[in-house]
């Protein structure tokens, strides 16, 4: 008794081409309002579900709290529940008819870099929350500093609790002025500002009428509406093999498909490539679909390239252009930061590493400095690198990674690390 | 020429990349097949990623016993016509073995003695990972999930000890005896599901479109009238037109009065909506975290 769609079928495939898919990250302190913002943005664009809010507002009243803390929707873990606090990073949906959002909610304590780091490192957008009594705090330098080493192409920072400082333009150009100076140490483009309040609703979804001086977007309109199609690569071709495809059977007997997920750059069918490690070159015969073939293959498209002639290629092999090529080498700086809570970083310590597909080992050979995430200072004294520390660091691998700068590709210059014994991440790395 | 792919298409773009990724780092990878929406749509893009080749895992379905009969006809056609193998994991075996209690009472259900045969049936299998259709907005303990969800040796997840998910890196390492949970289109929406599974035109179950069935209200919910429910005297059995936003097995699924007879309608109440798709989950409503504690002890 299964319903086939076809008899049903009034959807047409492309019925949901307009639709991009933002990813954003929050940061701000545990009483910035970050939570309430939040849930401020899923209830207004009526994504929270009636029964769901039913559900927060008895815990409010069960608590004694005033109105319903809408915090409480993004808390997700008892222990969370019980503190009041996010440990975690929370991932949240909800959709406009313009775009899909992923919301990656980190916390926002010095203790919680590791989570923070994790929900920047796919972000379009960087949404950096600063409380308006208090303006630009550490806690918003070290957001903007990991915003920026993640290189999140777009920040936007909201002022809020503007209702407690009388929606005051002032303090509004104050703190803009303030994090625009800091900014500009940092290596980040495209920042906005907006001033809002999240408890009201104030030019989150809806424009504030106590702020007719502020012109700007409101978050939502801004987040609907950011340029984020050429966040990616298209310059420099890097295609990672992951999984090597062999149907072995009749209909496809000498079928090698070489699997993977476009990292970078355009590859048409007919380009000439160059293989890595061999550097062996051939021409793109066919880039397959289910869907069937395509004439071009673009990130973050994931197909299956297959080659005109009989070459093998394996999982961590890359196939590129032959004019241009990333860097290939075993000697790789990085800015790692560091997760492990059991153990720093050990000098000449053995580690795993994954790359794109790759999987290497390597050794620690140095750490240059340890940099302060609140003033970006460069720290050649103290070099041990501990948990949420981040440092610049020389690897040596124990063979050839084929790599872009992380500014250049935020896949191919990327990195994890993993420990041996524990089989725990215990760093990632951006090369430099 | 414009290089922009719309949401649904870099959705599933990102779960054949994790599909890919657990066939190229565990040995013996199974797919947790439930007959749900969810896992015809994980099921449907390991077709997809493998692509031309057969979907290199088979899939384990845990029978409670209490399955609505469209779900393990269902099941059966889509093994046959994608060529996959099949295992059943056994509820009413394991109650019959003594390995597990029925439960008793008002809202005794099967669900808490799955975990138990699931467990069982991993360990039989040895399977070293086992992919699972989870979506992060579907509940507050999923919300914080990973991509590949690390258990210890007994299943257990402890939600303070994942390990970070960076760009496109998946650490799969383990230790003998551990598994991996994998949850492939963990950044679906309910809506994103529908949106697709429309587009694609995939069959789906009966059970997901409106049609006529007995029903009975408890606690502010419908449930499907069954033999395997126990109802008190004054809950009083009627017809309904109704459907299954999700599905568990007969003894936990709430049923919602619906019209909607297409994907379109579906589509269109989905976007409407004000209730979550589990809120007529019986099984997540025991506490408030529910999920979360059966999480600890090795569920899905």
């Amino acid at each position: 008794m299964t319903i086939n769609n076809t008899d049903n079928q009034t959807i047409p495939q492309d019925a949901f081409n307009d639709s991009e898919l933002l990813r954003f990250s929050t940061a701000g302190s545990v009483d910035d309002g970050k939570s309430t913002l939040i849930g401020r943005l899923l209830f207004d664009s009526k994504s929270i579900f009636e029964d769901q809010y039913e559900a927060v507002k008895t815990v409010s009243e069960r608590r004694g709290e005033d109105g319903v803390n809408l915090a409480l929707l993004t808390d997700g873990l008892k222990s969370e529940r019980e503190q009041g606090i996010t440990i975690d990073v929370a991932y949240r949906y909800f959709s406009t008819p313009k775009r899909k959002f992923i919301i990656a909610d980190t916390p926002g304590h010095i203790q919680y870099t590791r989570n923070m780091v994790t929900g920047a490192s796919t972000a379009n957008v960087s949404l950096i929350l600063i409380d308006a009594r208090n303006g630009v705090m550490e806690q918003t330098r070290r957001h903007a500093i990991i915003a920026s080493l993640l290189q999140i192409p777009h920040l936007v920072v909201c002022i809020n609790k503007m209702d407690l400082v009388d929606y005051s333009r002032d303090r509004y150009e104050e703190i803009k002025e303030e994090f625009e100076k800091f900014a500009s140490k940092l290596d980040v483009v495209d920042v906005s500002f907006i001033p809002i309040s999240a408890l009201k609703g104030d030019n989150i979804v809806n424009r504030s009428k106590s702020m007719p001086w502020y012109e700007g977007p409101t978050l939502l309109y801004y987040l609907e509406n950011v340029h984020i199609a050429s966040d990616h690569n298209f310059i420099d071709s890097r295609f990672p093999v992951q999984h090597v495809l062999r149907p072995y059977n009749d209909d496809f007997h000498d079928y090698r498909g070489y699997a993977g997920r476009v990292a970078g750059g355009i590859f048409k069918k007919g380009d000439e490539v160059m293989l890595l490690p061999s550097g062996f070159t051939t021409r793109i015969a066919k880039i397959d679909t289910f869907d069937g073939e395509l004439e071009n293959a673009f990130p973050p498209q994931s197909v299956s390239i297959l080659l005109e002639d009989d070459l093998d290629l394996s999982r961590g092999d890359m196939i590129v252009r032959p004019h241009n090529q990333p860097k290939v080498g075993q000697d790789i700086e990085v800015m790692l930061c560091w997760f492990d809570h059991e153990r720093p970083i050990q000098i000449r310590g053995k580690y795993t590493v994954l790359h794109t597909t790759n999987e290497v080992r390597c050794l620690v050979k140095d750490v240059r400095y340890k940099l302060d995430i609140n003033t970006l200072h460069r720290n050649q004294e103290d070099k041990v690198l501990q948990m949420n520390d981040i440092g610049r660091v020389v690897l040596r691998t124990t063979k050839p990674l084929y790599f872009d700068s992380y500014r250049t590709n935020r896949i191919t210059g990327s990195l994890i690390l993993i420990d041996e014994a524990t089989n725990n991440t215990v760093a990632a790395g951006m090369i430099i | 020429m414009d290089y922009h792919i719309n949401h649904l298409r870099e959705l599933e773009s990102e779960s054949i990349f994790v599909l890919r990724e657990v066939a190229a780092q565990f040995e013996n990878p199974v797919i947790l097949f439930s007959g749900g929406k969810d896992s015809i749509l994980m099921t449907y893009l390991a077709v997809k990623a493998f692509y031309p080749a057969r979907v290199p895992f088979p899939l384990l379905h845990i029978d409670t016993g209490h399955n609505f009969p469209e779900t393990i006809e269902f099941r059966d056609e889509l093994v046959e016509k994608y060529g996959l193998k099949l295992s059943v994991g056994s509820v009413p075996e394991a109650i019959e073995a003594g390995m597990v209690t029925e439960e008793r009472g008002l809202n005794a259900s099967r669900n808490l003695l799955q975990t138990t045969v699931l467990l069982e049936s991993l360990e039989k299998g040895k399977y070293d990972a086992a992919l699972g259709g989870g979506r992060r907005d579907e509940e507050k303990a999923r919300a914080k999930e990973r991509f590949f969800s690390h258990r210890d040796e007994f299943g257990q997840w402890d939600p303070k000890n994942q390990r970070p998910e960076l760009w496109n890196l998946f650490n799969g390492k383990k230790a003998l005896g551990e598994h991996f949970r994998i949850f492939p289109i963990s950044n679906w929406t309910e809506l994103d599901v529908w949106q697709y599974l429309a587009i694609e035109q995939v069959p789906l179950p009966s059970l997901y479109f409106a049609h006529t069935r007995k029903v009975f209200e408890r606690d502010g919910v419908l449930l499907a009238d069954s033999e395997f429910i126990f109802k008190k005297t004054d809950e009083q059995v009627f017809e309904a037109e109704v459907r299954c936003r999700t599905i568990g097995d007969m003894t936990c699924t709430g049923v919602w009065r619906s019209h909607a007879k297409t994907v379109e309608e579906i589509i269109e109440e989905v976007s409407t909506t004000h209730q979550t798709e589990r809120g007529g989950r019986t099984d997540d409503k025991r506490s408030d975290t529910a999920m979360e504690d059966r999480k600890k002890h090795g569920y899905f």
